[in-house]
């Protein structure tokens, strides 16, 4: 089966790759392009490991074909940090202890980059339900939402 | 070596402090390797076939298509896994339940597996291979499967535990008991006796990273094996035997685990990668997908429980007693005995007598989860000391207050306890200000306790210091939640040095000794002792670089906060040496400086948790609502806080999804309905609150900081603590986990209809 050319912008940089018709944005991202940091949990949209921002938009880049990304622009966890320095929900992540194993971790960094974008002061309702679609097995969330609320007043003081 | 782990009360420097974890950077950078992040150079794409069946007999499979199939590279059946276990009957099982030999016994059973150039390839080989089944009766049921009429899985199993062997073959594998006393005499005792049936369904451990593997299988006998799992060293000699290989050639590598709670300590798709790499002669991934998680990995055991206890005026228990039938998935365990162990573990009884029914049904192997079997046998014990208390007229709090087990009670399953924390645990609650707030409309309060054994095990851990004074900490036990922090916090301590000095790692199967897995709540545990065991060596050699620089006896060389200082006036003028110093000049002084320990680390202490709920029942739809929750735990000692909290809290979550929401649900074919995020609903971020912790420190006096496990007490209290909740906002008795809006309705109008 003949491969479908795509020129995209990655995290800033323009990166062309061959894709099959029926291959997920999230495989090209991990087997083509070496960034495994987008995780596969289910693969049918329920778990938000795989969360990516397309456009501005925060989607699951196991629902988008790799063909879908052409002329778009994607971004991913390994994108969030400006060089040695983390973003400040990174940075909170850590010292909250937001992650025990960490799969869910790229995936809740980047839908709470997503929702501090579009709401930069949310209530805690707002962030539990803002990050919904993500599943965690081991916080409880609990350190998450503190992590994130935290984030949220040193990104308003920036 | 003569260490020596009794606790001995210090001042801890390093030790109770919450510095970010070493492995955190990587994890929110996206650049933590996990089970599926890990490629070689010409790897194959491996995926396995599993039976749509949920019992059958496998006649024939025939695989010639899909060997003709371009690109495929290798298939495989039971016919290249040989039976090698030489009458080891657990690891037959194993190895039936990695490959179906002669019957698939599960909906999600492998039968086939093919290894293939890409994905695409081995998708369409899975459907070129032809299995021919004769479909069998099947039992999901754990009552059901008990009755004489059910189908009988395995016609070679006649129950043990029963004083005469049964004349025919049952799906009741093992019948357990324990307890002590007289409860005939203890029943009449009492003033009050309440006996009451609940049933919890079986739920999966959920965890969000599938199980990955790859498996390089070299043609000199030599294989490497990359894999999220619990337990590395454990998997090689699984995997080994299952194979036919000596375990020291090979090497086993954990990744990153993103998540395990028990569920990553069996082997299911490794040998069958291995077995496929080793056909094929080239590296094999195999990734399971969300289904095959839920289908054919995991699940915990679905139990049927009656309990009845017996108490005087005064409210005192005078006997207790339980029946308790969990299920196994196809091949026998000891959950039902776990149960049966765990089940009155809170209570100081003169009576007591539990029995377990170990049973066969056509469900996944039943893998542990977190406190195995204890969560289910503490909500039918829990609930129905509520009751009791309920009709004696006394406060649930004060009533366990007043029959808790303390230091000396008998425990209900024999060993005779040190220093606990129920009592403890207890007092909090009923002090804690949760107790006291006031409750709306359809609200109600509930709390229950739980307890947990922990475990030790065998643990082998080095030590070693580098030139420049900085520590390599090499541990064996998987870090599934912050262990790399808690332990390097534990070689500071010892050492003296600060935290960041230390660089804690986990060692694959070729460069450390033995160890078990991360389960039973043992990793920070153990390998904190094994830590402390090993710098302890290492102080050793440190003072004696530095007496043999003094040129003075070792015995005058005392170690303190990262120094060796020369003891007595007559050194007066010796200056400390620091560990930097000593390490600098280690060349000179005798070559490398390190600690080593391998040991059992006996003397897990016991946990105890106490939980309290708030939960808002709609009258109207059943649905519920987790208004407040709180967690009161003993640690021990808590080696990092904030991690012990997170420990408290992600239990206590996966207990509410237990409670209220999670169940595997079966057709009447036998086939799973719900293997998947989206009909499988755990818990996400807006279903919860906050979740309070209260950590308690009693001591345990086998370690030397105190230290008790602490990962898996924490769930299970919820099932118990939120059904009391939900009935007392209900006004009726909820008897049936989990609570989801339908059954709750459902009692609501039973109890309405009368």
């Amino acid at each position: 089966m003949a491969g479908v050319a795509v020129s995209t912008t990655i995290n800033g940089d323009s990166i062309e790759y061959l894709c099959q018709p029926d291959e997920t944005l999230l495989d090209v991202l991990r087997d083509r392009l070496g960034l495994t940091g987008a995780k596969e949990g289910c693969g049918t949209g329920d778990c938000g490991a795989c969360s990516i921002i397309l456009d501005d938009r925060l989607v699951c880049s196991c629902l988008v074909l790799g063909a879908e990304a052409e002329g778009r622009r994607v971004e991913t966890i390994e994108g969030m940090a400006h060089g040695d320095t983390l973003h400040p929900l990174q940075q909170k992540f850590l010292e909250h202890a937001a992650l025990q194993c960490g799969i869910c971790t790229p995936g809740f960094l980047i839908a709470a980059k997503d929702l501090l974008a579009k709401n930069p002061d949310p209530t805690e309702e707002e962030i539990r339900f803002g990050l919904a679609g993500n599943l965690c097995r081991c916080t409880g969330y609990d350190k998450i939402v503190r992590a994130v609320q935290d984030a949220a007043n040193v990104m308003k003081g920036a | 070596m003569n260490f020596d782990p009794r606790y001995s009360g210090r001042n801890f420097t390093s030790v109770g402090t919450r510095p970010i974890r070493p492995d955190g950077v990587d994890k929110v950078t996206g650049r933590a390797r996990y089970g599926a992040d890990f490629n070689m150079a010409g790897q194959l794409v491996g995926r396995v076939l599993r039976s749509p069946h949920a019992h059958a007999t496998i006649r024939k499979i025939d695989t010639s298509k899909a060997e003709k199939l371009p690109g495929v590279k290798a298939v495989i059946t039971a016919a290249d896994l040989p039976d090698l276990t030489d009458g080891d009957a657990a690891m037959y099982d194993i190895l039936d339940n990695c490959m179906a030999r002669k019957k698939a016994l599960y909906d999600g059973h492998a039968v086939a597996a093919v290894a293939a150039v890409d994905a695409r390839t081995a998708r369409q080989a899975l459907k070129l291979i032809e299995v021919d089944y004769e479909v069998l009766p099947h039992v999901t049921d754990v009552d059901e499967a008990m009755k004489h009429s059910a189908p009988v899985l395995n016609d070679t199993i006649f129950t043990e535990g029963v004083e005469e062997k049964p004349a025919r073959p049952s799906n009741v594998t093992t019948r357990t008991q324990y307890g002590h006393g007289d409860i005939h005499k203890g029943f009449g005792q009492a003033d009050y006796v309440v006996e009451r049936s609940f049933k919890t369904e079986q739920t999966h451990q959920g965890y969000i990273e599938p199980h990955a593997c790859v498996a390089n299988v070299s043609s000199d006998g030599t294989a490497d094996l990359w894999v999220c799992t619990q337990g590395h060293f454990v998997y090689r000699q699984h995997c080994a035997q299952l194979l036919g290989m000596e375990a020291s050639k090979l090497r086993v590598t954990s990744s990153e685990i993103g998540g395990g709670f028990g569920g990553k300590t069996h082997v299911w798709a490794e040998p069958v990668a291995l077995a496929l790499s080793r056909k094929a002669g080239r590296p094999v991934k195999l990734v399971m997908t969300r289904d095959e998680v839920f289908r054919a990995s995991g699940p915990t055991s679905a139990t049927s429980i009656d309990v009845r206890i017996g108490a005087s005026k005064d409210g005192t228990i005078t006997a207790a007693e339980a029946t308790l039938r969990y299920s196994c998935g196809p091949y026998a365990g000891m959950w039902a005995e776990i149960g049966a162990m765990t089940a009155f573990a809170c209570y100081r009884l003169e009576n007591v007598k539990t029995v377990g029914y170990e049973v066969l049904v056509n469900r996944p192997k039943t893998a542990a989860y977190r406190a195995p079997s204890a969560p289910m046998a503490a909500f039918a014990v829990e609930s129905t000391v509520d009751e009791l208390a309920k009709e004696i007229g006394i406060d649930p709090v004060e009533f366990r207050i007043r029959n808790a087990a303390q230091e000396g009670t008998r425990s209900s399953y024999g060993p005779v306890y040190g220093p606990i924390g129920i009592g403890p645990t207890l007092e909090a609650a009923k002090n804690h200000p949760h107790m006291k707030a006031p409750l709306g409309k359809n609200q109600g309060r509930g709390m229950a306790c739980g307890f947990w054994f922990n475990f030790g095990g065998q643990t082998c851990t080095d030590l070693n210091i580098g030139m420049d004074g900085s520590v390599s900490l090499a541990v064996g036990t998987v870090d599934v939640g912050g262990s790399r922090a808690s332990l390097s916090l534990v070689a500071a301590e010892e050492l003296g040095i600060a935290y960041e000095q230390v660089k804690a790692v986990v060692a694959d199967t070729s460069s450390l000794g033995y160890n078990d897995m991360t389960d039973g709540s043992r990793g920070t545990f153990s390998s904190s002792m094994a830590t402390i065991s090993a710098a302890r060596n290492a102080i050793k050699i440190l003072r004696e670089r530095a007496a043999q620089t003094w040129d003075i006896p070792v015995e005058d060389v005392v170690w303190e906060k990262g120094h060796a200082i020369a003891k007595g006036e007559k050194y007066g003028n010796l200056a400390a040496l620091s560990l930097r110093e000593i390490a600098a000049a280690s060349g000179k002084t005798g070559g490398p400086i390190a600690g080593h320990s391998e040991l059992v680390a006996d003397g897990a202490g016991v946990s105890f948790a106490t939980h309290i709920c708030d939960i808002e029942v709609d009258p109207e739809t059943g649905a519920t609502r987790v208004l407040r929750y709180t967690v009161v735990q003993d640690a021990g000692k808590a080696v990092h806080p904030t991690y012990v909290e997170g420990q408290y809290q992600g239990g206590a979550a996966q207990g509410i999804g237990w409670a209220l929401n999670e169940e595997y649900i079966y057709g009447k074919d036998g086939r799973l309905q719900n293997p998947g995020f989206l009909d499988y609903r755990i818990p996400v971020c807006s279903d919860l609150p906050m979740i309070d912790t209260q950590i308690l420190e009693i001591p345990n006096p086998n370690h030397p900081y105190g230290v008790r496990g602490v990962g898996e007490t924490s769930i299970v209290p919820p099932l118990a603590a939120i059904a009391n909740a939900v009935s007392n906002a209900a006004g009726v008795r909820m008897t049936h986990i989990p609570m989801s809006p339908p059954r709750i309705l459902a009692a609501i109008e039973a109890e309405r209809g009368g």
